[in-house]
């Protein structure tokens, strides 16, 4: 069997013929196989859905109880058999419930990774190779610029910061689901025991890592009356809340943000980041190498983000590799933050004094 | 090293003035000479060595790279030094404990380490000294590193911030520091021991040093009742740079001559025909101008002398630099600041008519026996003595004829009474976030005004204003933007400017430049917003002739060089 075979490239995602079913798809099908719960790869409406018991219970924690029509939770290192293809879910270590799903049919084994990361998160399972003949990956950071740094040192920068300003409130930009709790873990691994503030948006997802087992201390919804008193303290939010009206009762805000993207100094600017914390649920270029390299496979496929450099590395190390320019995905988790280009700014006059 | 980085990526990222000299005192406090010393320095921009092209950094990057790979990162980080301090290959540190790091593991160098060689060395051996540093820092590290050493370092701190963050190590205040500045060098150990109460004061042995200069307050009419026109001089406000000519005499006799910028920045290179003229011991303070054949040219003209790395033969003959002096701080030896204002401009006047050297003169002042003559006199400067050169006055200055030179701002002996500002009515047309406190508003206004387009009339952008308001306008111009808004561009709304839909905002500005990098072809100075005209209908606003009709006639006194 050949690879295009066993999985194709449809208007709804990938899709296995005769598994009748859809990896990630962004329209509702008949049969979703779901790597994680953010909304790019996770949406309602499909008959039926296989995904690790985390992201079932994350998407009905989204969407409700009844966001398909019928539900199978496969756990980790679980197989199932969908008319010949034996389906499995591995962790992919992304965020809590996380997986790749290996999908294997006379002797082929396909693995889409999903979203992957091998830094190390307290929160979730830690990734685990699996060896495959075509590998799926994402590509989110897939320029050799982006190595991500060691994540104690931007907590430690952040805890820096707010002992050196400890009447200014700081408020830290992160997505809702995974990164948020992460660095929830990470500052209290670093010792902070204060409370930790968090938006509103954030505190269901926030409550049901914690039944599920995820220590993280003593975690507050922000009042909207107690604002101004929050000097001092780290404040959690979504990314766009940190320019929202919703900041500006704040003691002298620092604005911070959790994410890759920061890594690259004129974007941190271009989102008003006064201190920004590159601290991301993707791999790295690094990582993404390595993992392309450990799973042995001989053909890769990039669903999105920065595909041309990843193809270029496997090509020039004589390993297979196309780009499969899927839209629809890089919506939540790490979107590249909304920039202007060039093209589109409007015709700003500066000041000359 | 790495710790400097840190506090210069942390500063370039911190809007404000205050929490940028907080995280600067805490760097000192915490950082070992003589590490801080050569922080100091950096900061301060008192370092001088060969600087690295970024030809080199480019061929010592393409030694350790695929070319497409870099190519593709380059395009997409935009800046050259962050995209090498990101690609190039270090070992990874392994934090994990029982884990050895792997790769070769340099010790990062430090900052004293950095600038000591370089200071040293000869730029043949910059490829090797900086390939070996690159190992052993981090990114953060290799991004200072390359930034220090192509000469870039544009982190928002002047070098009268950075000794105010060090004066606030100790119960100093800036100016003291200021003071000894001059004498001293790289790693400045004397002079933290001495804001650290460690040791005493160090002796300024400079012959031409900086005197923090004395300010102005701007007067209010207010301010006049209780003024006694009969204790007071005034004299021209010249529109130029305030400067400091100081000359002096080593002990070996060697003659040193410099020209400071009113923030004790020594701007002496960009003006040798000025420094060449200082023969005198003294100190000088004045108004830096541009004149031709005795005549002051506007601040356009000199405008284009300015920011200049080099000055070329052709730029001194054409733009002649040339100080009116105000004050005499010192003389011969002696500190005359302690004495009153009418003295020193006596002893001013005596040095200057001994000297006849052509490029200093005095200001003159302005007779007046009342304040209504002074109104007079500042309305109409060509009748009442600046003649030829009136179109270069912005003002006047009034001081206290006792008054001693005291440093900073002191309360009331000096007053600057400007004249009144231009106004034009500005429809705003765009709007962006503010930093820091005003994150969350909108708060920077691109305003344009009515020109004549090939379909009818538009509006094209004049300008830029981000003060002005009070807090209370602020957020009300907010909601305005907010609710107003037709398109969005990253951080930038589009607002409503329609000629009966939008916002009219009164902008006040002190003059008016051309400009090529505009679209209306020209540059307002110090734009803020005067008034919000919330009844004024957009299409009433002024039009770009009003604009050009000003420039013109400010243009009339600038004489084009033959």
């Amino acid at each position: 069997m050949r690879p295009s075979e066993l999985l194709t490239l449809t208007p709804s995602g990938l899709y296995c013929p005769q598994a009748d079913a859809h990896i990630d798809p962004v329209r509702p099908v008949r049969r979703a196989l779901i790597t994680h719960g953010h909304s790019d790869h996770a949406r309602a409406g499909h008959e039926a859905v296989l995904a690790t018991p985390e992201t079932l219970a994350i998407m009905a924690v989204r969407y409700g109880v009844d966001f398909a029509g019928y539900t199978q939770a496969v756990r980790l290192g679980e197989t199932v058999d969908l008319n010949g293809v034996k389906v499995s879910y591995h962790p992919a270590g992304h965020v809590l419930g996380s997986a790749q799903i290996a999908l294997e049919c006379e002797g082929l084994r396909i693995v889409a990774s999903g979203d992957y990361k091998r830094a190390r998160d307290p929160t979730c399972a830690p990734f685990e190779v699996v060896p495959c003949d075509v590998f799926i990956t994402e590509a989110t950071f897939g320029l050799p610029v982006f190595r991500h740094p060691d994540t104690r040192d931007e907590v430690a920068k952040l805890l820096a910061s707010v002992q050196l300003f400890p009447e200014r409130a700081h408020i830290v930009g992160a997505y809702a689901l995974g990164k948020a709790q992460r660095l929830m873990a990470l500052i209290r691994e670093a010792g902070y025991d204060q409370p930790i503030y968090v938006h509103g948006a954030m505190e269901r997802l926030t409550e049901f890592y914690q039944q599920s087992g995820v220590p993280l201390g003593e975690i507050r919804k922000v009042q909207a009356a107690e604002r101004p008193k929050l000097g001092g303290a780290i404040v959690i939010c979504p990314p766009s809340a940190t320019q929202d009206l919703w900041a500006r009762k704040f003691p002298d805000p620092v604005t911070a943000f959790a994410s890759g993207w920061m890594r690259v100094r004129a974007r941190a600017r271009q989102k008003g980041v006064e201190l920004p914390l590159v601290v991301s649920d993707h791999s790295d270029w690094d990582d993404l190498c390595r993992t392309i390299l450990d799973t042995g496979a001989g053909e890769v496929w990039v669903t999105h983000g920065q595909e041309d450099a990843l193809v270029h590395w496997c090509t020039s190390r004589g390993i297979r590799a196309k780009p499969l320019h899927m839209l629809g995905y890089g919506d939540e988790g790490e979107v590249e933050p909304d920039t202007a280009g060039p093209a589109d700014a409007p015709p700003v006059a500066e000041a000359a004094s | 090293m790495n710790r400097f980085a840190e506090l210069l990526d942390r500063l370039g990222y911190e809007p404000g003035r205050n929490n940028k000299l907080r995280l600067m005192t805490e760097y000192f406090r915490t950082t070992p000479d003589p590490e801080r010393g050569f922080a100091l320095a950096a900061l301060a921009g008192g370092l001088s060595f060969a600087n690295a092209k970024p030809g080199l950094i480019r061929a010592l990057i393409a030694e350790r790279t695929d070319p497409v790979l870099f190519g593709m990162s380059y395009d997409y980080v935009g800046d050259l030094s962050e995209t090498v301090a990101l690609l190039w290959p270090s070992p990874r540190e392994v934090h994990e404990p029982g884990q050895p790091a792997i790769g070769h593991n340099r010790p990062p160098p430090s900052l004293a380490e950095v600038i000591e060689s370089l200071q040293a060395s000869h730029r043949s051996d910059l490829p090797g000294l900086l390939s070996r540093w690159l190992d052993g820092l981090d990114e953060t590290g290799r991004w200072a590193l390359l930034k220090l050493i192509t000469g870039s370092l544009r982190i928002g701190v002047s070098a009268r911030l950075a000794k105010s963050s060090v004066a606030a190590l100790g119960d100093l205040e800036p100016n003291d520091i200021e003071e000894v500045w001059h004498g001293l060098e790289p790693p400045y150990e004397s002079l933290f021991a001495w804001v650290e109460g460690r040791s005493p004061r160090p002796e300024a042995t400079d012959p031409a040093p900086f005197r923090p200069p004395m300010l102005a307050h701007p007067i209010d009419d207010k301010d006049f009742d209780g003024l006694d026109a009969r204790v007071m001089t005034a004299e021209w406000k010249w529109d130029g740079i305030r400067v400091q000519a100081v000359g002096g005499t080593r002990p070996d006799g060697r003659r040193v001559q410099r020209l400071f910028s009113r923030t004790g920045e020594d701007i002496s290179k960009s003006f040798p025909d000025l420094v060449e003229a200082i023969d005198f011991d003294g100190a000088i303070d004045g108004e830096l101008l541009v004149l031709r054949e005795g005549r002051v040219q506007t601040f356009n003209v000199l405008q284009q002398r300015l920011n200049r790395q080099s000055v070329s033969p052709k730029m001194l003959v054409e733009f002649p630099a040339h100080v009116r002096a105000y004050d005499l701080l010192h003389w011969g030896g002696e500190d005359l600041r302690p004495l009153p204002f009418c003295e020193r401009r006596e002893r001013l006047e005596t040095m200057l008519g001994s000297l006849e050297n052509p490029r200093f003169d005095i200001s003159r002042l302005i007779s007046f026996e009342t304040w209504e003559d002074l109104a007079a006199a500042r309305a109409n400067p060509a009748e009442a003595g600046a003649g030829v050169d009136a179109a270069a006055v912005e003002g006047c200055m009034i001081k206290r004829a006792d008054s001693p030179y005291v440093p900073g701002r002191p309360k009331g002996l000096w007053y600057k009474w400007k004249h009144d500002p231009h106004v034009v009515d500005a429809v705003l047309m765009y709007a962006q976030r503010g930093h820091g406190k005003r994150s969350s508003f909108y708060s920077d206004y691109t305003f344009g005004v009515w020109r004549e387009g090939a379909g009818g009339d538009e509006l094209v952008p004049v300008g830029k204003a981000y003060f002005g308001f009070t807090d209370a306008e602020l957020a009300e111009l907010d909601r305005f933007v907010r609710r107003n808004t037709v398109n969005r561009f990253g951080p930038v709304r589009e607002v409503t400017h329609e000629p009966d839909k939008g916002l009219v905002l009164e902008i006040a500005f002190e003059g008016l430049n051309r400009s090529t990098r505009h679209k209306s072809g020209v540059a307002m100075r110090f734009p803020r917003v005067s008034r919000i005209r919330w009844d004024k209908p957009p299409a009433e606003a002024d039009r770009i002739e009003i604009l050009e009709k000003l420039l013109q006639r400010e243009g009339e006194a600038e004489e084009t060089p033959a």
